[in-house]
């Protein structure tokens, strides 16, 4: 026990005087959180548009003022003539032109239609299909607005509730994400890279030739992580809920263990590619490559797994974030206790197992 | 009983034949040097006695535990330094050696008396990282860290590598004592002169072994006469004296060439002939008693 607690604590002189590593355990977390909280957002607030308004009469005029109003879009400009709309695009000026026909509010009342033209700019497409149904749903109000005295002969009313996030705020889902993928690469990336710095500097050889058996090696190594990222991923939810105002729906215990959960699993994931690579590069590679890259583009966290070809969606069942991403976001927003996410626990749990058998089984009691 | 034996063993590394037939014993309290260049397989052999590599063929055990199956038992008795220094640099001094003493289940205390006269020299520095140190510092620091469990074998590679002129003087001198404790050394070195420190050399090329014996014997069977020669410009010398009918090997040492002659009668007169004869001035011919690196040399032959 002894051995055990001097390793450990030779462990942590290492990380606590190294500033690099340092930095990878604490500053990237807040950085990343902060970065994707404020930076990467899906919101819309304060779209650019023009108007190009051929009527110039009370309703086109009331129409624009309530579409600059919300805080959703603003005027940047107003077109006199549709020859303008494609320079005004190309400029890169605004995201959508709005036009009135002529006679709008003549035409819409003798005949009761009128016509509104949208033209969106197209080169980001998620982002111009947002803009328009945004847009859409502001003219619909309106003339839902418009018809409240009138007798329509039959109508059907659509209202959706948007629920466990009714503002659709990015950040609920981007908070989850961010937390698997952080404690992927500074578990995974710095487990995988402290080993392998000791095969490197040729203490392996060292600790190789000593009393010391291969899971105190391992278990010495990794403990001093396990704190460190807990620590790290308990820095992610507080960010989450004191500057995005992240709600914890369900219970705030079940979320830190499952959090230690997939920290261990991570970990042991690290130590498997610690095993195989032989210097500190490589391993750093290949947490790259076969950690961070899947995180982040299979595990559902920005793309959704259900629009993927077959193929990546096999891939993406096998990916350990996912299910924890699922965990985290049942706990945090839809407040669901262990009775909901117990078949996730379960494959995360599975998955640890084998991981650390697997490396248990790599690793190697000699040099070669 | 021996206290190391090795047997036949051989080790290959894809292609290249690292070690090959290698067998030799080792007594107890005895210092046993493996010289040789760079290349020349020491590392291998210390790494299959240190159970850190496998051998392909042959045995070889440490009081009497065999290095293959017993290894764990080995792990506890053997003091090992290898050739780069291995310890963590980031640590203090201190620190390294505290985490030695407590991996092989003991405390600086328990041991001190036996690392005392190499630690004081270094424990001045003891709140220094080990990173910091000098080369000759960092091998007491490395020595230290191997002997704080107090190893019946201590198996050195190529510690005074690197190592200015006194310290390795020191570092010899520091065996010796642990050998007057009991201690079995092995140890490696490129330095010939430090042959003659050890109670018994094994000369060893190109992974096989040329000769075991004590420095005294392995220079006495030297069979020529040996000469220091010196005539102006060594390189024309040396070029000189290897295309002579004369010569029987010539190799530059310092300042000098050493030189023997195929015939042993006259072989004076015949050599200040030859160079006279070549136009060579200032011809300086003196008998000299071999050294280690002589036998070597000849031996390499």
């Amino acid at each position: 026990m002894n051995r055990f607690k001097s390793f450990v604590i030779k462990e942590f002189y290492h990380i606590f005087r190294d500033r690099r590593s340092l930095i990878v355990l604490f500053g990237i977390p807040i950085a990343q959180v902060l970065l994707f909280g404020f930076v990467i957002t899906n919101d819309i607030r304060n779209a650019k548009i023009a108007v190009l308004d051929y009527s110039k009469d009370d309703i086109s005029r009331e129409i624009t003022n309530k579409i600059v109003s919300s805080q959703y879009f603003s005027l940047a400009e107003t077109l006199n003539n549709d020859k303008d709309i494609e320079g005004i695009f190309k400029k890169g000026r605004v995201k959508m032109v709005l036009v009135f026909e002529n006679n709008f509010a003549h035409d819409l009342e003798n005949t009761g239609k009128a016509n509104i033209q949208i033209i969106a700019d197209a080169t980001d497409p998620n982002l111009a299909n947002l803009l328009v149904s945004y847009l859409s749903a502001i003219i619909m109000n309106y003339t839902l607005d418009m018809n409240r005295l009138a007798v329509v002969p039959m109508q059907i009313n659509m209202e959706s509730r948007m629920f466990y996030n009714p503002e659709l705020k990015s950040v609920y889902m981007f908070v989850p994400g961010v937390m698997a993928m952080i404690l992927m690469l500074i578990s995974a990336f710095m487990t995988s890279i402290t080993i392998t710095r000791e095969k490197e500097s040729g203490t392996m050889e060292i600790l190789l030739v000593s009393p010391l058996r291969p899971s105190q090696i391992i278990i010495g190594k990794v403990v001093p992580y396990v704190l460190l990222s807990f620590s790290s991923a308990v820095m992610i939810i507080l960010l989450g809920i004191f500057v995005f105002g992240m709600p914890v729906e369900g219970n705030f215990i079940l979320l830190l263990a499952e959090s230690l959960l997939f920290i261990i699993l991570a970990l042991s994931l690290g130590i498997l590619i610690s095993t195989i690579a032989n210097s500190q590069q490589t391993a750093m590679l290949m947490s790259m490559v076969a950690l961070m890259l899947p995180t982040i583009l299979l595990s559902g966290f920005v793309f959704p797994i259900e629009n993927m070809p077959f193929i990546l969606q096999l891939l993406a069942h096998i990916m350990p974030p996912k299910y924890f991403i699922i965990i985290v976001k049942n706990i945090m927003l839809k407040g669901t206790g262990f009775s909901y996410v117990w078949k996730e626990t379960l494959v995360l749990i599975f998955m640890t197992f084998f991981f650390i058998m697997l490396s248990i089984k790599k690793f190697k009691v000699r040099l070669e | 009983m021996k206290t190391v034996t090795v047997n036949n063993i051989s080790k290959s590394y894809s292609e290249v034949k690292a070690i090959e037939n290698i067998s030799f014993d080792v007594n107890e309290a005895e210092i046993f040097g493996l010289i040789g260049p760079d290349g020349a397989g020491k590392t291998t052999i210390f790494r299959i006695l240190t159970t850190l590599i496998l051998a392909d063929h042959g045995n070889a055990s440490l009081l009497n535990y065999d290095v293959v199956k017993d290894y764990k038992k080995i792990r506890q008795i053997i003091g090992y330094m290898p050739g780069r220094f291995s310890l963590y640099q980031d640590l203090t001094v201190e620190e390294n050696l505290n985490f030695f003493a407590t991996v092989f289940g003991t405390t600086i205390k328990e041991n001190y008396d036996l690392i005392k006269d190499i630690y004081q020299q270094i424990e001045p520095f003891k709140k220094r990282r080990a990173g910091a140190l000098s080369g000759g510092m960092k091998q007491k620091l490395a020595l230290s860290c191997a002997l704080i469990h107090k190893p019946e074998i201590l198996i050195l590679d190529e510690p005074t590598t690197g190592v200015d002129a006194v310290s390795r003087k020191e570092f010899w001198e520091m065996l010796r004592q642990l050998k007057n404790r009991g201690i079995t050394i092995l140890v490696s070195t490129p330095y010939m002169d430090e042959a003659s420190l050890c109670d018994r050399v094994a000369l060893i090329q190109k992974g096989k072994i040329m000769q075991i014996d004590t420095p005294n014997k392995i220079v006495n069977n030297f069979e020529k006469t040996l000469y220091a020669v010196r005539a102006g410009n060594i390189y024309r010398l040396l070029q000189s004296l290897r295309e002579s009918e004369l010569t029987h090997s010539a190799y530059p040492f310092g300042q000098y060439v050493h030189y023997t002659a195929k015939e042993s009668l006259n072989d004076v007169a015949d050599l200040l002939d030859h160079l006279t004869r070549n136009g060579f001035q200032n011809i300086e011919i003196q008998e000299i008693k071999p050294n280690i690196e002589d036998c070597f040399m000849a031996l390499m032959s």
